[in-house]
């Protein structure tokens, strides 16, 4: 094998190679974790809980234990371990024991040979409730008489940014702003699924669709009362995931059904049962105050905002701290002040969504800059120019920006787009104006508009994680050349990971052909998450290091036998924010800005988005057709948020758990979307790159939303903006009082301070 | 759970009246929803995608009579001199929900928000039902009794929507959240009658059940120059119907939309409708 | 007892009535290619054809295959050959997760037999009961167009 082979090499970085795992996608033999079976497999099913706070004063299964098939009914008795689990907090219970804390909460578990009988029985299982109060308002979580969700209390982190004088900087104009977004939900097409397997020596093997292996297993392993290397996880198909696979669904519940039966156990949830099955989007409420000088430099920024961390802790910790970090903007602002606060609530759990609290502190701070630029009389991108980071730029927590930060040259290249070409009000096919196919309009009352938004978030984990990835790379000669494999714990869910490690592979390499074995536990360690937008870096970074290493070996010999090399990429050390919210806490950064163009049907308050143009920051790009799909993905999912998605809770309880009533965006819906990539390429990140996936979900939903309000001349503040909003029936939200400063040791999670078991955090630092 | 699958309709009528307890299912977009739900466990099936005497459409007499298994699609497609009812059709779901969900089933499950209904209401149709020893033909309005709840007999089945055919333009219009597949949060029907000199209103989602907006209709029908297509409306009177039509409203709040949203909404279609409908009017004449 | 040709190979089972077609193919005949994503007939993801009709498999009940003739996405492809829309799909990067992708193909290739070049509004009608969370429609248009370039 000859290294100089790699300038001849096809589908390599940097072009569009087709996906490797396309084929089988297209003709349907792509075997997704619900599609999964074995010969006399049972089928599994949760009883939930239908109320946000109660005690369980007795469960009866002897019905449902009687009923015809029906191989075992288990409860919180039965779980043979840890009874609870959770991602950076053990406080969430795998089954309830003496209370439920939100509706859909998993109360029971039932096997039988088919899925109707389990459905069946566990209708049959009868549970007796004590409601309990409940409170299910994030600012009603913070009152001192509040029902405590958790009995150490409903403030589950606050973090406190100060940076600079904030109290007392010299400021012309001050503007106070108020928004707030729903909960959305990922609404991935592949709902959860999977199956368990009993093992001969006790364990158990799984298959499921998951975002992240290892730490699956390290959760469900002590749930289990079994050691690590007796639970082997194996990557089934992911049907998307956008963060509603990081926690635990199904994985210990069908291992105690298989454990108990000894036979292999199926768990796939419909489309109802998956809004219940994993965690949302935190709703949130902000208010922000941007204090400028009058020819438009900003000096000043106070940012209150309170999220809605549901029942349970899930990733909230992370997720506030996350978006307080970033609640100011990618804006140069000398004197800050962020109180953030994720709250315990009786509403179902929020956890990991696309942006990751990045999302809505944008939604909030696009809005309040456009505020200050209508307040100001300067151009709202003009604005966004005089005051956007840079590299060598101070954040607010004092980190110094020391990667790659063209955020002046996104925003440019992305109001330069041309805009899309004036249409004509009459005369087109009816399924072209807003409203689409309803027929409501003939061109009646159509108002255009332009909104603009530029974000930023973290490429990979922060405050000190060491998320590393391992990769192994293997190339053994063969009679029609060298051939290249990899083995990765990584998920692939659709983004085109491992299409991007063959092209690693490939040019590195020289090999044309490179197969991505599959994903166990029992085969690699860990690779991390997939999500943070961290893959292409981290798990490309062991790929590519793997490589340098087998071309080292093999620079002055040929390829004779099978050459295998693993490499553990790790990214640069950060720290944890001190009591000021100062450190280094995040490894590096991306952003995106979009411009929105709407057409209002005003009368009606209908919408329909006429272009998106993106640009993303994106270091190097290394495969252009996927980079695109991930942003016009990206984009519509924030498109989602601004105008259709929203779950609605009334007493803690989803009322529309159904794609008829959780709409999220249809082709009819989804505007054409034009995309443009700067690649200043980050320095110290394998070939310069960032990372791509989550960047324009958290511009898009500010960008239309100021869009609308460009055309309607309304207040929108709230996401999404419904017809309501739109024709000004219902006025914008209130911001009330701003809610209260929570008193806390620290910046921590409070567990953290009461010793209550730690989650993904041990299995990071075990491994230093 | 027993499957029934009759080739005729004389077959039907005889399963019906031997196994009340046999759900009907025709295109069954709306019943498998609840069997796969696990909220409705039908002891038995009886299934018309068999029966060819329920699909299809006639005209006699200045009379037509649509089979009630006839699909959304095919109407559609087959009558495209109703124009509402095919606007109607095309707003329905998707292509797959319309080559399967009939007019017939529409009218079965009798939802306020069946996008067929309207259209049914503004023509005055008759549901023709049938059972073994009778057919009988009901007025819409007395057919539809409460939010999915309609006077058919246990042994009865509807074989078919009649209405008089009426020559005057027509507009059906719903608005939903998204741009395609939505349950209306309000939806209308207007037609223009010319011959009898009146105008036909009605409304869905907005009600129990499909309503007509009669103080709007009586209104636009001594508002309009009937004598002459080419004379347009006073803004105020189009105004004054559009107000009349949200006041024939009784709508409440829901997941879907708010009660004064629907209001709204309803207040606008109805005043564009009534543009558009006497727009068609003067090209036409 | 439900006798049906499921793409070509004729087939007698005992379904259960109030089973779906689309839970006849996958649990019965093993043909998993046509996927469950909401059970409603909202996303299309389920979608085959029932007598050439294009349908959401969720919602037609098992027995209605009875004497019925059922194409699946299994059909498309020839033994190791791609159909045309197939390849499209892939050559223009519409395929991510792909969840959504065996209903898409399936409505394209119906809507291709039926129009041999249609317009952006045309394809979005036809594709608006198909629901895909991961690519924004974008490639999918594309991919439908580059299909129907092919087809002629």
């Amino acid at each position: 094998m000859s290294t100089t082979r790699v300038t001849s090499v096809r589908d390599g970085i940097g072009e569009s190679a087709r996906r490797i795992d396309g084929v089988p996608k297209v003709t349907g033999d792509y075997a997704y974790a619900s599609d999964l079976r074995v010969e006399r497999m049972l089928w599994g099913v949760t009883v939930r809980s239908p109320h946000a706070s109660a005690r369980i004063a007795a469960i009866d299964i002897q019905a449902a234990a009687g009923s015809p098939g029906v191989a075992a009914v288990l409860t919180a008795a039965d779980v043979p371990g840890r009874k609870t689990f959770g991602l950076e907090f053990c406080d969430q219970p795998v089954l309830a024991e003496d209370v439920v804390r939100y509706v859909g909460e998993p109360v029971a578990l039932v096997a039988a040979e088919t899925l109707e009988q389990a459905r069946q029985a566990a209708t049959a299982v009868t549970v007796e409730y004590e409601l309990l109060p409940s409170v299910t308002d994030m600012a009603e979580a913070l009152r001192p008489d509040a029902p405590r969700v958790h009995a150490f209390g409903n403030v589950l982190r606050h973090i406190h940014i100060l940076h600079g004088e904030p109290d007392t900087a010299e400021v012309d104009v001050w503007i106070d702003g108020y928004y707030e977004t729903a909960m959305q939900d990922q609404a991935a097409l592949g709902p959860e699924g999977g199956l368990a397997v009993p093992a001969a020596d006790g364990g158990i093997d799984l298959y499921i669709a998951t975002q992240w292996l290892h730490v699956d297993r390290q959760q469900i392993a002590p749930c289990l009362g079994l050691p690590e290397e007796k639970v082997r996880v194996t990557l089934a198909g992911v049907g998307g995931a956008f963060g509603s696979r990081e926690d635990l669904h199904m994985q210990v519940h069908a291992s105690m059904l298989a454990l108990r039966t000894r036979r292999a156990v199926k768990i796939a949830y419909g489309r109802e049962e998956s809004f219940h099955g994993h965690v949302h989007r935190h709703p949130s409420r902000i208010w922000i105050r941007y204090g400028a000088t009058r020819d438009g430099r900003l000096v000043a920024a106070d940012v209150r905002l309170l999220l809605d961390g549901g029942a349970y802790a899930s990733s909230s910790p992370a997720v506030i701290s996350n978006a307080s970090t970033f609640a100011p903007g990618p804006y140069e602002v000398p004197n800050v002040r962020v109180e953030g606060t994720v709250v315990y609530t009786n509403n179902p759990p929020c956890g990991a969504m696309r942006g990751f609290g990045a999302p809505q502190v944008c939604f909030a701070h696009e809005g309040a800059m456009d505020q200050l630029a209508a307040e100001l009389g300067i151009d709202p991108i003009e604005l966004r120019l005089r005051n956007a980071v840079r590299t060598g730029s101070v954040l607010p927590t004092g980190q110094v920006l020391a990667g790659s930060a063209p955020v002046r040259e996104v925003i440019e290249r992305c109001v330069a787009m041309p805009l899309p070409e004036e249409e004509p009000t009459a005369g087109r096919d009816p399924i072209s104006y807003p409203g689409g196919a309803g027929n409501v309009s003939r061109g009646e009352s159509l108002q255009r508009g332009v909104g603009f938004a530029v974000g930023y978030k973290n490429i990979a984990y922060s405050e000190g994680f060491d998320d590393a990835a391992e990769a192994t790379v293997t190339v053994r000669p063969t009679a029609d050349g060298p051939v290249a494999s990899i083995r990765t714990a990584a998920v692939e869910y659709g983004q085109g990971l491992y299409t991007i490690l063959a092209q690693i592979v490939r040019t590195e390499l020289g090999v044309d052909e490179v197969v991505v074995e599959p994903a166990t536990t029992t085969e690699n360690d860990s690779a991390g998450s997939t999500s943070a937008s961290r893959q292409t870096t981290m798990s490309g970074g062991a790929v590519l290091g793997a490589c340098q290493e087998i071309k080292r070996a093999l620079a002055d010999r040929p390829l004779d036998e099978p050459i295998s090399r693993t490499f553990t990429y790790h990214h640069r050390k950060t720290t944890e924010l001190d009591e000021h919210g100062q450190g280094d806490p995040h490894v590096a950064f991306a952003f995106a800005a979009e411009r929105a163009v709407v057409e209002v049907d005003v009368e009606l308050g209908l919408v329909r988005v006429v272009q998106v143009a993106a640009v993303q920051d994106a270091g190097r790009v290394l495969n252009p057709q996927g980079a695109t799909g991930q942003v016009e993905g990206g984009t519509a999912m924030g498109l989602g948020l601004a105008v259709m998605e929203e779950i609605q809770l009334a007493e803690g309880a989803i009322r529309n758990a159904s794609f008829t009533d959780y709409l999220i965006p249809t082709i009819l819906d989804a505007p054409p979307i034009v995309t443009e990539f700067v690649e200043v390429p980050e320095p110290d990140a394998p070939f310069g790159v960032k990372g791509i996936g989550e960047l324009a979900t958290v511009v898009a939903t500010p960008a239309v939303v100021a869009a609308l309000r460009a055309a309607t001349g309304r207040a929108l503040n709230r996401a999404p903006a419904t017809p309501e909003d739109i024709v000004g029936l219902r006025g914008p939200a209130e911001s009330g009082e701003r809610a209260p400063i929570p008193n806390v040791p620290g910046q921590k999670a409070i567990p953290e301070y009461l010793g209550l078991g730690l989650g993904q955090q041990e299995l990071m630092k075990a491994r230093e | 759970m027993d499957a029934f699958l009759p080739r005729t309709l004389a077959e039907a009528l005889e399963l019906r009246a031997a196994h009340p307890d046999a759900v009907p299912v025709a295109g069954g977009t709306d019943l498998m929803v609840a069997v796969n739900f696990g909220r409705a466990r039908p002891p038995a099936l009886l299934d018309l995608s068999r029966v060819e005497e329920l699909r299809g459409w006639s005209r006699e007499n200045g009379r037509i009579h649509l089979r009630a298994g006839t699909t959304f699609a095919r109407i559609a497609l087959e009558l495209r001199a109703f124009r509402p009812l095919v606007e109607a059709s095309r707003s329905v779901g998707s292509p797959q929900i319309r080559n399967r969900a009939t007019i017939g089933g529409n009218v079965c499950t009798a939802s306020p928000a069946g996008d067929g209904i309207p259209v049914l209401a503004a023509y005055d149709a008759d549901i023709v039902l049938a059972s073994g020893a009778r057919e009988r033909r009901v007025p819409w309005h007395e057919f539809f009794v409460g939010p999915k709840r309609t006077i058919i007999e246990p042994d009865e089945l509807i074989v078919g929507l009649e209405w008089r055919e009426i020559a005057g333009p027509g507009s059906f219009a719903k608005v939903g959240t998204r741009n395609a597949m939505v349950i209306a949060i309000a939806g209308i029907c207007l037609q223009l009658d010319p011959e009898s000199r009146s105008v036909r209103l009605a409304l869905g989602s907005v009600a129990p059940t499909v309503v007509r907006a009669t103080e709007a209709e009586r209104f636009a029908a001594s508002a309009i120059s009937w004598d002459d297509p080419a004379r347009p409306l006073a803004a105020a009177d189009v105004a004054e119907f559009g107000r009349l039509a949200a006041a024939g409203a009784s709508p409440i709040d829901d997941v879907r939309g708010s009660a004064a949203y629907r209001r709204h909404a309803v207040e606008v279609l109805a005043q564009r409708a009534l543009h558009w409908t006497l727009d068609d009017r003067r090209v036409a004449a | 007892m439900v006798r049906t040709i499921v793409n070509g190979v004729e087939h007698e089972l005992d379904v259960w009535p109030g089973a779906s077609l689309l839970g006849m193919l996958r649990d019965d005949l093993e043909l998993a290619g046509s996927k469950n994503a909401c059970e409603q007939g909202e996303c299309g993801s389920c979608s085959v054809w029932l007598d050439g009709d294009l349908v959401c498999s969720c919602l037609v009940p098992a027995i209605q295959a009875d004497g019925a003739a059922v194409r699946t996405v299994e059909s498309l492809a020839d033994g190791g050959t791609l159909h045309t829309v197939q390849d499209a799909f892939l050559r223009a990067g519409a395929v991510q997760c792909g969840f959504c992708i065996p209903g898409l193909v399936v409505a394209t290739a119906d809507l291709l037999e039926r129009e041999a070049d249609p317009s952006d509004e045309t394809i979005r009608e036809a594709l608006a009961g198909n629901l895909c969370r991961c690519t924004g429609y974008q490639k999918i248009l594309e991919a439908v167009h580059l299909a129907a370039e092919e087809l002629s």
